[in-house]
Parts: structure tokens; C-alpha cells; sequence
């Protein structure tokens, strides 16, 4: 039946790979003192991401995120870190306030994470009876030019927006040398 | 449930998207710098992202709205970023450090 041998144990260790390298990422992101490994924890979890998109049928889906996210929003904060110095200090205050905002950022996200698995579990959720396409490139491509056409250029506009914008906030306040 | 094909129930995505989102609020309130807030919620789209695909890929009957939406949140969160670290070098040009901690001018 399989045309290789142990591809069902290849394919299931490929899964695992890609969440460990989701939730390792996130927690480099999240656990180290230096911004500048933080980004790069986030580039390993956006890796783990596109791997789960390419399991969830949409390989469009991994080539952008690895194209949008890897390529220029990591790239982007990474010049962002560059230029302003961003590594936080080693405080003395490890005690008190410190303490007390990390023992409260820990039971909320561990409230949020545990209600939100208990309620994706035990959720009655139904297969469909019948799907319109099948979700192939072409399907995307297609629904992009007429259903959602207008939200395509308008999602365009934002961005030449959020450009010039950028730039225009940038500049404001830089001193002739 | 069988743990061979594991990633053909939705279960497990689900899991991993609110893993997330927990770890994105969890760095959204211990993070003391912008970027890396900012970092944290980039991860909080990463998460709205996989749900809406994890949910697309099993349970819609439209199999590619949900990744036109994907695609939208990578545009928006792009744009996002663009805006965000233009004022996070506008605040270190006025103030010299993008410590949270220290920006209170307008603390009362």
C-alpha cells in the first residue's frame, strides 16, 4: 500500500519537528534578555509555522509566510534594533514589582492558553457536507480577482499608506548634519 | 485517536495557536522594551493566522477564504511593523532609549 517503507513514521516526525520548532521559537522570542535573539526566535517560529501551513494543504500559505515574515518583517526589526539599542538593562529590581508582574503574565497566558484548549476540544465542530473548490492555488488566485477584489485593492491601499506614512514619522525631528 | 496522522484532526492546531496566544500576552506584559512587544505581537497574529487556517482546512466549506484571509493578516501585520518601528525610531530620536519604563512625560 505505501509506496515506501515507514513514510507514516517520516511524515508524523516531520509534524512533530514542525510544532517543537513553533513552540520552541515562541519561547525564545519570549524568554531571552537580548532583543536581537528574540527575533531570531521569532524567525525559528515562523520556520515551525509555514511547515504547519504546508500540513494544513496550503503550501502557498508556507512560501509567504517564510517570504513575508522571515524576509522582511525579521529583517525589517532587525534594522529597527540596529539603529536603537534596544537591550534592556540588568535592573537591579528583581524583587518586588518584577516578581509580581511575572507570576501575573504567567497565570493570565496560562488562563488563556488552557481555556482556549478546552474550548477547541470540546467544540462541536462539523466536517462540511460539500466544499465549493478544492483550495489550490488557482482557487485562491481566482477568488482573489473577484470575490474578494475589493478587499485586495483596499489591503493595497493600506500598505502605500502605511509607507508613506512610515516615512513621513521617521523623518520628522532629524537634524541637518 | 490515532498519533501516526495526528495532522489530519484539527485538535493539535488548535492547541498550538492557543499556545500561541498565551505566549504572546504572556511577553506583551513581561516585555519592558517596544520591539519587544512588538515581537509579542507578532506572535498573537501568528496564532490568529493558524486558527483561521486550521479551521479552514477542516471544518469550512470554502477552502480558500480562509487563506485569502491569512493572506490579509500578513499584509496588515506588515504594514503594522513598517508603522510601528518608524515611531519606535521616532521615540529613540526624542528620548534616546525605547525603555517603556522610561518614556512618563506624559505620566501625571
Amino acid at each position: 500500500m505505501n509506496p515506501f517503507p515507514a513514510s507514516d513514521y517520516i511524515v508524523a516526525a516531520f509534524f512533530l519537528f514542525c510544532i517543537a520548532t513553533t513552540v520552541g521559537g515562541a519561547f525564545v522570542a519570549i524568554l531571552t534578555a537580548r532583543v536581537i535573539r528574540s527575533v531570531c526566535g521569532l524567525m525559528i517560529c515562523c520556520v515551525g509555522l509555514a511547515g504547519l501551513y504546508f500540513f494544513l494543504n496550503s503550501p502557498f500559505l508556507a512560501l509567504m509566510e517564510i517570504l513575508i515574515y522571515i524576509g522582511a518583517v525579521c529583517v525589517t526589526i532587525v534594522f529597527a534594533v540596529m539603529l536603537a539599542e534596544p537591550d534592556e538593562p540588568p535592573s537591579g529590581q528583581n524583587h518586588g514589582p518584577g516578581v509580581l508582574w511575572g507570576v501575573v503574565a504567567l497565570v493570565v497566558s496560562a488562563a488563556i492558553c488552557w481555556g482556549l484548549s478546552q474550548l477547541s476540544l470540546r467544540g462541536p465542530w462539523v466536517a462540511p457536507a460539500a466544499r465549493v473548490n478544492d483550495g489550490s492555488i488557482k482557487a485562491i488566485g481566482v477568488s482573489l480577482l473577484t470575490t474578494y477584489s475589493m478587499a485586495f485593492e483596499l489591503i493595497s491601499l493600506v500598505l502605500l499608506v502605511a509607507i508613506v506614512g512610515a516615512l513621513v514619522i521617521a523623518r520628522t525631528g532629524r537634524t541637518k548634519p | 485517536m490515532n498519533l501516526l496522522h495526528a495532522y489530519e484532526q484539527a485538535d493539535i492546531y488548535l492547541i498550538v495557536a492557543a499556545f500561541l496566544l498565551a505566549t504572546g500576552v504572556f511577553g506583551l506584559i513581561r516585555r519592558r522594551t517596544l520591539i519587544g512587544m512588538l515581537i509579542s505581537g507578532e506572535l498573537i497574529f501568528s496564532a490568529a493566522s493558524l486558527n483561521f487556517m486550521a479551521l479552514n482546512c477542516f471544518n469550512a466549506p470554502d477552502p480558500a477564504a480562509g487563506q485569502v484571509f491569512a493572506l490579509f493578516i500578513m499584509g496588515l501585520a506588515a504594514a503594522e511593523v513598517a508603522i510601528v518601528l518608524s515611531i519606535i525610531i521616532a521615540v529613540y530620536r526624542n528620548y534616546r532609549s525605547i525603555n517603556a519604563r522610561e518614556l512618563t512625560e506624559l505620566n501625571g
